[in-house]
């Protein structure tokens, strides 16, 4: 078993760097094919490591070597294979896989194929560290690996000019993986900050030493280090205040999207607070802050979604809302049922995505949904990809979305958290809104295409059988539900809905389901028949409030990067050129005049170098003098 | 009785007589013969106080000092023959041709 653990591991390394021999030459589709290969067998690896725990219940550990060894810091490179994991890993390496079949069809036209594939793997290798390493330290690395490949990855078409936001809320792929990189610097300084905290406190870094040791801990040490820790999580999970980088990661290729920024890297943050459950289950203000916070982003997030116009957009801002159920669910203790949505969502996430980039692909990389209309016809199997994917993003039984997501908000109500339940179940209607009206507007009404002489066609035969393994399990993960709770419960507390809920369940099940229902009734009605504009609605001050996402690029591009950009110009003008330049020039030119001067001694004149010669030896005999007489 | 003192006294004497030669000349031959000056104040020195210790070391560098000048005027007077021919003065401020 143990050797499996790093084939699971080392596959996407090796699929990276072989792809990366290749990096400058011109497009190899066997390339492509040797890197799905290799995911396909780390993905192999990891069901049956999942099948292996889930038999036994034993979680496999293993130490590869000593990294850092000194004084009291022993820090190994030690891999853990247990019940959260193993899930992740399988999640991760199965929407990998297919994202990378996929990317032979969507990549085929990009004169950088290779080099996208030794990225991509890359990427899964770096998640594969994040979500197995047994130690604070390893998940560090994982963690600012993903970062390193998202940026590659989203600046992928480094080449593309910069757009203005006002026309097209659109900026350049480079500008938009700077914003990744450096918001998720921000974030990565209080995860840094916790896993000092932690260290300092308990002298390891290793998970089941740390968790040991918590109830030593005092409170305030305690709380300290959750909300470290929880600042790292909500830069890598895009929460509110960081969430900005997310929808601007959509510049990135859309394969990228639907693997880093839906399925696997932004439920890093997620998954951190699962992993380091007992630290944030002894912390009840902590977890009620993210289970709160998580709740503002499903709705915050949901409420940009309704009016946004371009495709991938939407899919990235209902990303974000589904990352606030599952921080709510992490938050209000119930774990397990957070590691849930993680799975579903990760699964029709990625498949909307995918759908999403075929879309793309048809309408020649045209991404503004009033623009399409009418392309069921040309594209049947995309079509049902992304209404089966929908469907379950809108929690319509029995798909996969519903389980998840009913358990969700079952749980904020059996906390008694009624005004977050209210929240979630009105969420849970706007999600079925945006998720259809995008569905309508691109598949059904009139074909508003055919102005803008686009002609679309359907992706090739085997990048759609690809996709039906998603498709698959958005539709059937939630059957598992009960497997999958005994499994990871014998890791994570256990999380059970207390006598009353239970009697309820029905009908809350039936609110959230009229809600979702509901939403998906409004959006056929309004927009399945085509495209009415309504300028007072388009006019008003909400549409606009929603449409520029609440103004915040606008805030933080006016109190962050204009006054940092400021006080860079002032800095520059003042420190560096009047003190910094000012010192270095003032000692070269001091030298250069010294040079200058003494210059005239030489005069080619024996006689007075002969004389120099003697005053210096004067000056020597005094000196010598000097320092007998003193010391 | 003429002590170590006196020797000495004679010796700085010597030198800087040499030194101020070698310093105020302008014709090179002149600074040959301040050197040589110099180097046989030297050489007192070394005698006057070699014999004060009873110590035959320092005569015996004296005569080194007398053999190596003595082959240091060979080959001086050499060059200064071929430099005479080649520029007709042996003035050094004539003689400047390197100057920086």
């Amino acid at each position: 078993m143990e050797n499996l653990v790093y084939v699971a591991l080392f596959a996407p390394l090796i699929s990276s760097l072989f792809a990366a021999l290749f990096g400058m030459s011109p497009r190899q589709t066997f390339v492509g094919i040797v890197s799905s290969v290799l995911l396909f067998v780390s993905m192999l690896a990891s069901l049956i490591l999942a099948y292996h725990v889930y038999q036994t219940g034993m979680p496999i550990h293993v130490t590869m070597m000593e990294w850092i060894s000194m004084g009291d810091l022993f820090i190994p490179f030690g891999f853990l294979v247990d019940q959260v994991s193993v899930t992740m890993m399988s999640v991760v390496t199965l929407v990998s896989t297919v994202v990378h079949v996929y990317s032979i069809g969507y990549m085929d036209h990009d004169k950088s194929f290779n080099r996208f594939f030794s990225y991509l793997s890359a990427f899964v290798f770096s998640m594969m560290v994040l979500v197995m390493s047994d130690n604070f330290a390893g998940l560090f690395i994982g963690w600012e690996g993903v970062g390193v490949c998202s940026w590659l990855l989203i600046g992928f078409w480094y080449h593309k000019p910069d757009q203005s936001r006002e026309e097209n809320p659109s900026i350049s792929p480079s500008w938009a993986a700077n914003e990744a990189f450096i918001v998720n610097r921000i974030a990565d300084l209080g995860m840094l900050v916790g896993i000092f905290i932690l260290y300092w406190n308990v002298g390891s870094l290793q998970y089941d030493e740390v968790f040991a040791a918590l109830p030593n801990l005092s409170e305030s040490i305690l709380t300290a280090a959750a909300l470290a820790l929880f600042i790292g999580a909500m830069g890598k999970s895009a929460q509110f205040p960081l969430h900005t980088w997310l929808t601007d990661a959509m510049e990135g290729p859309t394969p990228v999207s639907a693997l880093i920024h839906a399925a696997t890297m932004v439920t890093a943050g997620v998954f951190l607070v699962i992993r380091a459950n007992p630290l944030f289950s002894m912390t009840p203000e902590v977890s009620f802050f993210i289970a709160a916070l998580g709740t503002f982003v499903a709705f915050f997030a949901a409420s940009m979604a309704l009016v946004n116009r371009d495709l991938k957009r939407i899919i990235a801002f209902s990303t974000l809302s589904q990352l606030g159920y599952m921080f709510a669910a992490a938050g209000l203790g119930a774990y397990w049922i957070a590691l849930f949505h993680l799975g579903a969502h990760a699964f029709f996430k990625a498949l909307l995505f995918l759908g999403a980039g075929n879309v793309m692909h048809a309408m020649h990389d045209e991404l503004d949904i009033f623009k399409m209309g009418g392309l069921k016809k040309q594209m049947k199997w995309t079509y049902i990809y992304m209404g089966v994917a929908s469907l379950a993003l809108a929690g319509i039984p029995p798909l996969a979305g519903f389980f998840s997501k009913d358990a969700i908000i079952e749980t904020a109500f059996n906390e008694g958290r009624l005004v977050l339940w209210a929240i979630l179940v009105v969420t849970a209607g706007m999600t079925a809104f945006y998720s259809f009206r995008q569905v309508f507007l691109t598949f059904d009404g009139d074909e508003r295409y055919k102005e803008f002489g686009i002609h679309p066609h359907e992706m090739y035969k085997f990048v759609l059988v690809a996709l039906s393994p998603l498709a698959l399990l958005a539709v059937a993960a939630g059957f598992f539900q009960g497997a999958f709770h005994d499994f990871v419960t014998r890791l994570l507390p256990e999380y059970e809905m207390s006598e009353h809920t239970h009697h309820l369940a029905l009908i809350l099940g039936a609110i959230v389901l009229v809600f979702a229902v509901g939403g998906i009734v409004l959006a056929y009605k309004k927009y399945a028949k085509g495209l009415r504009r309504d300028e007072k609605v388009e006019n008003g001050f909400l549409y606009k409030l929603l449409a520029n996402q609440y103004y915040i690029p606008h805030l933080y591009e006016e109190i962050i990067s204009k006054p940092y950009k400021m006080i860079s110009d002032l800095m520059w003008k003042n420190v560096d050129l009047k003190i910094v330049d000012a010192t270095v020039d003032g000692i070269a030119k001091f030298l250069y005049k010294s040079g200058d001067g003494t210059r005239k001694m030489q005069t080619g004149n024996l006689s007075s170098y002969l004389n120099w010669m003697a005053i210096g030896g004067i000056l020597l005999l005094v000196v010598a003098m000097l320092s007998a007489m003193l010391g | 009785m003429i002590g170590l003192n006196h020797y000495l006294i004679v010796s700085a004497l010597l030198f800087s007589i040499g030194l101020v030669g070698v310093l105020r000349r302008r014709n090179l031959l002149m600074l040959f013969f301040a050197t040589e000056v110099m180097l046989n104040a030297v050489n007192i020195a070394f005698a006057a106080i070699s014999h004060y210790y009873n110590d035959l070391t320092g005569q015996m560098f004296a005569f080194f000092v007398i053999a190596i000048a003595a082959s240091e005027v060979a080959v001086g007077l050499g060059i200064l023959i071929v430099l005479y021919k080649k520029q007709g003065s042996l003035d050094l401020d004539e003689l400047a041709t390197m100057k920086g």
